[in-house]
């Protein structure tokens, strides 16, 4: 009983604290060059987004897991709750974009071309035809207002595709546990600013010709193995 | 548009009939008499007060595009001619256009802009075409907030309550700075004068305090504007990434 109560949780945790260390995350490299994707989309904006933005939400989700790893330490409820927006916002920006870039593939690597097998079948099913679903994701894409994502999901409950959106850098488990996503596309203003201007619906047209749908033919058949 | 509705207190199909929401319905003092006179039914007065409405012919631009009040390239090294223009000739105008669209020839027409977005903000479950007005809005306020060789240092009334308020001029500063870096996505920031503590703009304190009537820094999701909570817009700064991309990228 005595010895019990001296080596309690509270006495052991500063020790396990020197031995519990903080993963961190870095920035994933593109898997093509930055002007790779021209012109559908510009070597420039593709550069600032990876190296700019995309390094920002990896480098604010670091600091603010620092700060979320010593609130917890000291049992501050308050603090924990308070990072849950900065957490939210930066990590669901780093996991969005990882995501992005496997979306995007170079014309001759194969970007751009048709989903076949088991994905091109379910999206036949569910939405009638490619072309059905290219112009719902690309409405719901050019309505959304402000910044965000529109997706297209596989529903691992009830085995459906779906296109949904998210707001801001919600990442898309927010509109559902068991939604996994195949394909995102980032509409956020600086996605496309600088080269289509304010003219969405043009961006989200000529997107397609690089879209990689061999990864989410992949993603498509593991998860719904 | 809706199509013609049944009149709620006499149940006829009257095509002029709007529904401005789901949750009321509005008729000319002429047709209620008309309503009154045919049916048999309660014609007791509904508890909201209902205002005329005159059928004439729908003006297609309710609202017209405000000229900017200085030529394009007058904010520059600070805002290019490029970013001026774009975000007054495409943004502002797109709203502009995309409002008259869906209001013309409805009530909404005829209403005042501030009026307009307060009514379509609807307390927090804003129709459809509060995005619009309130950009209008948003972008109206914008440009005034800005002028040629502007700048400088507030006087007088406005400076005695910012040192009051945020203690100093730098103290300020820094509190937008901060507001504009971390409004998650789209949005603006405001300087704006708060009458009231409780930050539910239709509710009025009931015991007033020296925490009402202060100036504060609020940041505002998407189109949303601090109007919609009764607060008075002093300055905004439109930190939507199109406002300021082209110049400075990041």
């Amino acid at each position: 009983m005595a010895l019990r109560s001296v080596v309690s949780r509270k006495t052991l945790a500063p020790a396990l604290r020197h031995y519990r260390s903080l993963t961190t995350f870095t920035l994933p490299d593109l898997p093509y060059d930055y002007g790779a994707l021209e012109p559908a989309i510009s070597g420039e904006i593709m550069r600032l987004h990876h190296q700019k933005h995309h390094q920002t939400y990896v480098t604010n989700y670091n600091k603010a897991l620092e700060q979320l790893d010593a609130a917890v330490s000291k049992g501050d409820v308050r603090g924990v709750v308070q990072l849950q927006s900065a957490l939210k916002f930066n990590g669901g920006g780093h996991v969005n974009h990882s995501i992005f870039w496997q979306n995007l593939k170079p014309v001759s690597e194969g970007g751009g071309e048709p989903p076949h097998g088991a994905l091109g079948w379910a999206i036949d099913k569910d939405f009638g035809s490619l072309e059905a679903l290219v112009k719902k994701i690309n409405s719901e894409g050019a309505a959304l207002q402000g910044s965000g994502w529109v997706w297209l999901a596989l529903d691992n409950e009830q085995k459906i595709l779906k296109v949904e959106t998210t707001p801001n850098q919600d990442p898309l488990v927010t509109k559902g546990t068991s939604l996994v996503p195949l394909l995102g596309i980032d509409v956020w203003e600086h996605a496309y600013y600088l080269q289509y201007k304010n003219v969405r619906p043009d961006y989200l047209t000529n997107i397609w010709k690089v879209i990689n749908w061999k990864y989410a033919s992949e993603v498509y058949e593991k998860e719904s193995a | 548009m809706q199509p013609a509705t049944a009149c709620a207190f006499s149940g006829l199909t009257i095509p002029w009939l709007r529904r401005c929401s789901s949750l009321r319905v509005k008729c000319s003092t002429s047709q209620r008499a008309h309503c009154a006179s045919t049916s048999t039914a309660d014609t007791a007065e509904p508890t909201e007060p209902i205002g005329p409405i005159e059928p004439i012919e729908p003006d297609p631009e309710p609202f017209k595009l405000k000229p900017l009040p200085y030529p394009f390239n007058a904010l520059e090294p600070h805002m290019s001619k490029e970013t001026v223009e774009y975000h007054w000739e495409r943004h502002h105008r797109g709203h502009v256009d995309s409002l008259n669209a869906i209001i013309q020839g409805t009530e909404f027409a005829e209403m005042k802009l501030e009026n307009m977005v307060l009514t379509s903000y609807n307390e927090g479950n804003p129709l459809p075409f509060f995005v619009h007005a309130s950009q209008v809005w948003n972008h109206d306020f914008f440009w005034e907030t800005m002028k040629p060789g502007g700048g400088g240092n507030p006087s007088g009334v406005l400076r005695d309550l910012i040192e009051r308020d945020f203690g100093s001029l730098d103290e300020l500063a820094k509190e937008i700075q901060n507001a504009a870096l971390t409004q998650f996505g789209s949005g603006w920031v405001w300087l704006a004068y708060k009458r009231h503590r409780l930050g539910v703009g239709n509710d009025i304190n009931p015991r007033p305090s020296e925490k009402d009537k202060r100036l504060v820094v609020v940041k505002t999701p998407n189109s949303v504007s601090p109007i919609v909570w009764d607060y008075y817009p002093l300055l905004a700064i439109d930190v939507w990434e199109h406002a300021y991309y082209v110049d400075y990228e990041v």
